[in-house]
């Protein structure tokens, strides 16, 4: 869409704005000042600031509307083997000043940790640019004005809009006493959109840096003509089906196996890839990297000490490859950091947020097509795992499953429960469509393809 | 006008906070609102945990800021800010009526509101020790007893503990002359022992799973829980359930511990009931509720043994959704929701409570923070106590399985159909528990479930469970709520489908 297409009304709020990054840095400037005059040995300030705005529909009128920003600081200190962090979002110097002494009182209190590294100094970034003005600029009357657009199709279609329309802007400055010196910025919006008709619902939802990527009419669209065919659904029997997942329901499912590849959770025995490196665990159409470059990708080229962040082939072919490491993992294992840590200090230790499911070139549609019978998932919902080692997940389907039978959609299906491991699943991809930034509501945003699966296990149906 | 603040922190001093409030609504009023509230709200947090002898998490926070909901052009706007100046909290308030103005681009009627007393008052939940002033040694050496405790257990390959402490205090002020001052101290603490053996994970936590247990209170709750005298007892039996049989697959009595009960009531009876959801507020996000308005004293949800409530008042104990007024300025109340069996209330809000003929809201509009718009959530929804004994309960079983300790939860959109897993399960034969089982599941359809229930036991079982990570909104807010429950029996339950390859 076109933020500029038509002028906002007199009335209307202007969009916020960042403040600019050298203020931030000057802030973050007077902690290491200040701490310093403390006699504070390494000190480490993150900034973090945040415009947010959401315009949220339903019953095809908006019913919450609201905009927020604020500024987060966080200083950790580090003295003797001791660290701890404190978190404020006053600014004056005398509440920095405090926050110093409460974070080094956190940090005298704890037995010192043996364990504990310097802090990192001064690091290079490769630049990336997620920043888009326009985005920026949109007002609360623009995503008004689009989501009045979707209303009002759903109510000539005789269908029902419930959704949200967001659009945001952050900055992260992170220095620590020693060097490191990294900023990142970015826009991002939101277009979420249900579309009821009848008892039938159906989705779709696109969510990118920059918002002119997505079309919230076309999205409507999109989630409107499936809701047309989800009426009357189809009581079938549980079992083992062939499924044809939409980038969505890939994201909700590989996506809750993005902590199992911290070296943390392989040392603690609690990733399903514990004794398991190097064998052909998934099948070899399988290949899975964690690329914050991606251009499909957003978020901060530096973890949480400000180590840049690697391009780390995880999987390669089935057989997982590597893990990613913070500081502190990399030392213990003998293997360089991959700029993944988070934030000290945490029980956690790691792990890749930015996730690229390698895909192929089948489009959904000639999925289909290639399916004699099976189901075509577009969502999935209230995903929990139900075994850690086998990664066996549960939920259910939602907002559009539908029976597919000698190569064309049939009709829709009452939504099932699956308990399916994610293992299993990814052995049994039959059909890859080309990889997308994806986005859903259980895992955070990654790069995925649609994937056709066979034997996927349906345990139980529910009553729509 | 006077005000008590007894008991408002020193931080910027109580005066300036009302000021805030009151400039930020002559704003509105002065830019064409209609209706108004603003809250400006203070977190503290303390966070501390531990994993395998060493300290993990540390870290405190605080959050201070003023978030402003507006009605003007008969439409809703909300903004907040962190600039708490005049110039600053004026402009947020500007900014909210903007907002508004332009959510009447697309809207369908005016939003009106049931009509609600105003207050002046202020109010501190119990806290007899206030964590913030407990040292640090305290608290730390008490979970690294408790992690070492756990990893003297042979085969134990993971131990962690966490407390989590917050101090809430909200000025909340309206259009129509209310002015509230709330203080909470909110504690929690939990331990988890893992072990990972052969080709399996098995764990046990305690009080209760993924975090604890969490209350409305202070210090006093971490001591209350022993948590070093349950360390040994929680690490051998998580070491115990790789040698003990699978759960096995079948239709039959089903017997829940309180904490997976509480998680039960709040999946299958505390989010259906949220009249949001069941006007399709919802409808993207969350989901709807299969309670449409019909349903009203029109369903037997449960057996006429099960009553039941939604109660935010103090007299029914100091859990996560115990408040004097809500963040609309709503006093707590108590609401039937299921009396003997019967589908009796829903949880409302001023915009809502009209809609099902009721006379004023609920009173369950609740905010995370200051920065986020208040949204119907659950109080305190919990079963109230039957009449058994716990050990009367398991002698009156023929056969059965006692499941406890959650692991795993899920339900659909419309919260018909839900599946949980527990930690721990015993099979009991002629009145007795006979042997442990491991991976513990079951599963079933909302209304089926709880017209099934046969038995609940008594008072003496009965706990206000916290649940500290309720997820609901966009922009997401995460808030507590609290489940009173004791163990109850179910008759027909489907058993095993988590692990079933059928």
């Amino acid at each position: 869409m076109s933020p500029k297409s038509k002028s906002s009304p007199k009335h209307a709020a202007p969009a916020a704005a960042l403040r600019s990054q050298r203020e931030l840095q000057q802030i973050g400037a007077t902690v290491l000042r200040l701490a310093k005059a403390r006699g504070v040995p390494e000190t480490e300030v993150h900034l973090d600031e945040t415009i947010q705005a959401l315009t949220r529909f339903a019953n095809n009128t908006i019913h919450q509307h609201v905009a927020e920003h604020g500024l987060v600081v966080s200083i950790r200190t580090a003295c003797d083997g001791r660290t701890a962090r404190v978190t404020t979002n006053r600014v004056d110097e005398d509440a920095l000043r405090s926050a110093i002494d409460d974070c080094l009182s956190l940090a005298s209190h704890q037995p010192k940790d043996p364990q504990s590294l310097a802090m990192p100094g001064k690091q290079k970034y490769r630049a990336v640019r997620h920043f888009h003005a326009s985005t920026a600029a949109l007002t609360a009357h623009e995503r008004a004005r689009a989501v009045k657009a979707s209303c009002q199709f759903a109510e000539k279609r005789g269908q029902v809009a419930a959704g949200i329309f967001s659009t945001g802007q952050s900055q992260t400055v992170l220095l620590n006493s020693r060097g490191v010196a990294a900023a990142y910025r970015q826009t991002h919006g939101t277009f979420s959109v249900t579309m009821q008709q009848g008892s039938a619902a159906s989705w779709a939802k696109g969510n990118a840096g920059d918002v002119r990527q997505f079309d919230p009419m076309e999205l409507t669209k999109v989630a409107s003509d499936k809701a047309a065919r989800a009426e009357n659904p189809v009581e079938l029997a549980p079992g083992k089906f062939t499924v044809i997942l939409e980038p969505a329901a890939v994201l909700d499912l590989v996506g809750f196996l993005f902590y199992d590849f911290s070296a943390t959770a392989v040392a603690d025995q609690r990733s399903c890839f514990a004794n398991r490196l190097g064998k052909q665990l998934l099948g070899n159409n399988i290949t899975i990297t964690d690329d914050v470059y991606h251009p499909d990708q957003l978020g901060t080229p530096f973890d949480g000490e400000g180590v840049p962040r690697q391009r780390v082939l995880l999987v390669d072919r089935g057989v997982v490859k590597n893990l990613v490491y913070s500081r502190q993992s990399a030392k213990q294992a003998h293997k360089k950091p991959t700029g993944h840590g988070f934030a000290l200090p945490n029980e956690y230790g790691e792990a890749p947020m930015n996730l690229v499911v390698a895909g192929g070139k089948t489009s959904v549609e000639e999925m289909i097509a290639s399916t004699d019978r099976g189901l075509l998932v577009t969502r999935l919902w209230y995903i929990r795992e139900v075994d850690p080692y086998e990664k066996i997940m549960t939920g259910m389907t939602r907002d559009g499953l539908f029976l597919i039978e000698k190569g064309k959609i049939a009709q829709a299906a009452k939504n099932f429960r699956f308990n399916q491991s994610v293992l299993e699943m990814l052995r049994n991809v039959e059909l890859l469509g080309p990889a997308r930034r994806a986005t859903a509501e259980e895992a955070f945003e990654m790069v995925v393809p649609a994937m056709k699966v066979r034997k996927f296990h349906f345990s139980e149906v529910t009553k729509f | 006008m006077g005000v008590s603040i007894a008991g408002t922190p020193k931080f910027f001093g109580a005066p300036e906070m009302w000021d805030y409030c009151g400039h930020s609504l002559d704003v509105a009023r002065l830019r064409g609102a209609t209706y108004a509230d603003v809250r400006v709200m203070h977190h503290r947090q303390r966070d501390l945990t531990t994993k395998n002898g060493r300290v993990g998490t540390l870290g405190q926070s605080e959050s201070i800021g003023l978030g402003i909901r507006v009605v003007a052009n008969g439409a809703w706007g909300f903004a907040s800010t962190d600039q708490l100046t005049r110039e600053g909290v004026a402009q947020c308030a500007a900014q909210a009526v903007a907002i508004a103005r332009s959510s009447a681009l697309a809207k369908k009627e005016n939003v009106r509101l049931a009509p609600e007393d105003s207050y002046v008052d202020s109010w501190q939940g119990p806290c007899l020790k206030d964590p913030f002033e407990i040292p640090l040694e305290t608290q730390l050496d008490l979970l690294l007893a408790t992690d070492a405790a756990m990893r003297k257990v042979k085969g134990v390959t993971l131990s962690e503990t966490d407390m989590q402490f917050r101090k809430i205090d909200s000025w909340f002020a309206s259009s129509s002359g209310s002015k509230i001052h709330q203080r909470r101290v909110v504690s929690g603490c939990g331990i988890v022992a893992t072990v990972f053996q052969g080709d399996a994970i098995q764990k046990r936590s305690y009080p209760n799973s993924f975090g604890g247990q969490h209350v409305l209170g202070g210090y006093e709750l971490i001591e209350s829980m022993e948590l070093l005298r349950h360390a040994p007892r929680v690490a051998e039996e998580a070491v115990a359930l790789h040698s003990a049989p699978q759960c096995p697959e079948k239709v039959g009595t089903l017997i829940l511990g309180g904490s997976q009960l509480g998680l039960q009531i709040h999946e299958s009876v505390g989010h259906p009931i949220e009249l949001d959801r069941v006007l399709g507020q919802e409808a993207n996000f969350a989901g709807t509720s299969f309670l449409t308005l019909d349903k009203l004293h029109n369903l037997r949800y449960a057996s006429p043994i099960v009553n039941v409530v939604a109660d935010a008042r103090p007299a029914h104990g100091a859990g996560l959704g115990t408040f004097a007024y809500d963040d609309e300025g709503v006093p707590a109340q108590r609401i039937d929701v299921i009396k003997d069996g019967e589908f009796s209330g829903y949880l409302s809000s001023r915009e809502t409570a009209h809609l099902i003929g009721l006379p004023r809201s609920g009173g369950t509009m609740r905010t995370e923070g200051w920065n986020r718009l208040p949204m119907i959530r659950m109080t305190n929804v919990s079963i109230l106590p039957g009449s058994w004994t716990f050990d009367n309960l398991i002698a009156d079983t023929d056969a059965g399985i006692l499941m406890d300790t959650n692991r795993s939860w899920s339900i659909d959109d419309r919260r018909y159909q839900f599946q949980f897993s527990t930690e721990i399960a015993w099979e009991i034969k002629g009145g007795k528990k006979v042997r442990m089982l491991k991976n513990p599941s079951y599963s079933g359809i909302t209304t089926e479930f709880w017209n099934s229930c046969d038995a609940v036991s008594n008072a003496e079982n009965w706990v206000l469970w916290g649940t500290p990570n309720c997820g609901k909104g966009q922009p997401m807010q995460v808030m507590g709520t609290g489940h009173g429950a004791s163990p109850a029996r179910f008759r027909n339950v489907r058993i095993g489908t988590a692990f079933s390859n059928e």
